[in-house]
């Protein structure tokens, strides 16, 4: 693997080796490396392109890693991963996946990701994109999170955006089932003309379940993010979402917030805030002697930890 | 170290014009701990703002160390030496405080330094380091973390606007004997906009303020 490659993997997963545990390495369309332990075990679908990922019942403190890196130009793939995580399990997934173009043809990467987690597991999600390159051709990524959660299982979802997505359309459907938890951690930034669409529906079905949406955003120069949530509430059951964006230059947000109550015992809260930087938080950092564009690069990487 | 010349600062409201500042003179020097109060409205953090560089005066001129800055931004009047701690302190989401203090330091500090600054504002270093500057510190806690960052500059000239303000009374009594010790400090001089007996009595010199001027030498009454 090159370096170019090879700091990919850095960004997207903190790889600076071979991770220890469960690990699926994909690399401009093709499997690298595969990883499975004695209790995750990893195979390849035989009726399309990705991989299931299997994780006993039981398995605690193990990890995933399943990192997609793209350094061919013009490469455009579809790629499925399902997760069946066994009852009780407590697991980290670490996905991410990072492109690197420098040619004329677009590359493409969507990720179809599938959970289906089990009575009172747990699982930590994170997943990184990136992009880089200098040519003409565009890096997109569309991911699909689907999730469904049984009874008492809970998944904290860290999804990050970091740079250089020129166009990303984030789809994220939930179910949960009784006491269940799920929280989802967004965090965005896009630049020059990039596009992103964030879209996540949550239907809390189960008695208790409950759902936590916190979405940080920042758009700069003439790029544009629309930002989708809908939370149903169709029994004894908390959903809270939350939408929070720094506009910069010429960039466009709208926020979409939806939370549909059809149980009386149902709380549901939505908040939305859009806004430029506060002048006040430049100003007292430049008394602190930073000069107005590192006061801005200060507060906006802030934001987006 | 300090001086200010002839400033006004004028604001237009509608049709009339208001003057907030009025032809201020003023001259403070090394090692010198200066008090400014005056009532509710009265222009000191009007001052405080035009000393740091964040209001430009319509009138007047400022020197430091014998130089003319009234031109000089906020950034780099901050590298001379002046530091000003807010009456308001700012909110910023997901910085943490160890990181505000080492921006403030302008270096990353390692904890035995914030816990030198900290503990200066009463804070523990272990509680307090990794929280972020946002509204889930009380009051109370964020003014000391504003005091903080301003201890943690090492400036010339350290200008306070309103410190005592919700910090409760036990820790007062250790802040003040803070101001006094700063100011023994070679090359420093500490200015204090307060409304507190106790700091306008610690003061070498009270200025008063009233409807944006300083009328006469303010004589305390013990
Ligand atoms: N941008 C502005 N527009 C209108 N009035 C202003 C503006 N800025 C300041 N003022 C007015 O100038 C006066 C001085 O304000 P300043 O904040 O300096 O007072 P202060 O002495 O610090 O008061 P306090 O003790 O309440 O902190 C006030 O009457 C205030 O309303
Ligand atoms: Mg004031």
């Amino acid at each position: 693997m090159d370096k170019i490659r090879q700091d990919m993997l850095v960004k997207i997963a903190e790889l600076h080796e071979i991770p220890s545990g469960a690990y699926n390495i994909r690399a401009d369309g093709e499997t690298y490396s595969r990883n499975s332990t004695e209790n995750i075990e990893i195979i390849t679908k035989k009726d399309k392109q990705g991989i299931d990922i299997i994780i006993k019942p039981g398995t605690k403190n193990e990890s995933v890693h399943i990192p997609v890196i793209i350094g061919q130009s013009g490469l455009e793939e579809v790629v499925y991963n399902d997760f069946y995580v066994g009852k009780d399990a407590n697991v980290v997934i670490i996905a991410g996946c990072g492109i690197h173009n420098c040619g004329g043809g677009n590359s493409r990467h969507d990720g179809v990701h599938r959970f289906f987690i089990d009575e009172g597991a747990k699982v930590k999600y994170v997943e990184k994109h990136y992009g880089e390159g200098d040519g003409r051709g565009k890096r997109i990524m569309n991911p699909q999170t689907i999730v469904e959660l049984g009874k008492k299982s809970e998944i904290e979802m860290e999804m990050v955006q970091i740079e250089g997505v020129d166009s990303t359309d984030r789809v994220t459907r939930a179910e949960l089932s009784e006491g269940a938890k799920l929280v989802i951690t967004e965090r965005l930034l896009t630049h020059e003309n990039q596009y992103a669409r964030t879209d996540i529906d949550v239907k809390l079905n189960g008695r208790d379940s409950s759902a936590n949406i916190i979405s940080r955003s920042v758009a700069k120069g003439s790029s544009e993010q629309l930002f989708i949530s809908k939370i149903e509430g169709n029994n004894k059951c908390k959903g809270h979402s939350e939408c929070d964006a720094i506009i910069m230059d010429n960039a466009v947000v709208k926020a979409l917030p939806e939370v549909d109550a059809n149980s009386v015992d149902a709380e549901l809260v939505h908040e939305a805030a859009i806004g430029k930087i506060a002048g006040e938080q430049i100003i007292k950092l430049m008394t602190l002697g930073l000069t107005e564009e590192e006061a801005e690069k200060e507060i906006v990487n802030g934001f987006l930890r | 170290m300090l001086e200010l010349k002839n400033l006004s600062y004028t604001i237009n409201e509608g049709e009339n014009e208001k003057k907030i500042l009025d032809n201020i003179s003023l001259t403070i020097g090394d090692n010198e701990f200066v008090a400014i109060t005056g009532p509710n409205g009265s222009g000191k953090s009007t001052l405080a703002k035009i000393i740091a560089g964040i209001i430009n005066p319509t009138e007047g001129n400022i020197f430091f160390e014998g130089s003319d800055i009234t031109k000089a931004s906020i950034t780099d009047r901050a590298k001379m030496g002046i530091s000003y701690a807010f009456q308001q302190p700012v909110h910023f989401k997901g910085i943490k405080v160890r990181e505000l203090i080492s921006l403030a330091a302008g270096t990353k500090l390692k904890v035995a330094q914030l816990r030198e600054y900290l503990s200066r504002v009463g804070l523990d270093v272990n509680q307090y380091m990794n929280r972020q500057v946002d509204s889930t510190l009380s009051g109370g806690e964020l003014k000391r973390i504003e005091l903080a960052t301003i201890f943690a500059r090492n400036g010339k000239i350290l200008l306070f606007d309103e410190p005592e303000a919700g910090i409760d009374l036990w820790s007062f009594q250790s802040l003040i004997q803070t101001f006094e010790k700063l100011k023994e400090k070679e090359n420093c001089c500490v200015i204090i906009i307060s409304h507190q007996e106790k700091i306008i009595n610690a003061a070498d010199r009270v200025i008063l303020l009233s409807e944006g001027r300083i009328d006469k030498p303010y004589v305390m009454e013990r």
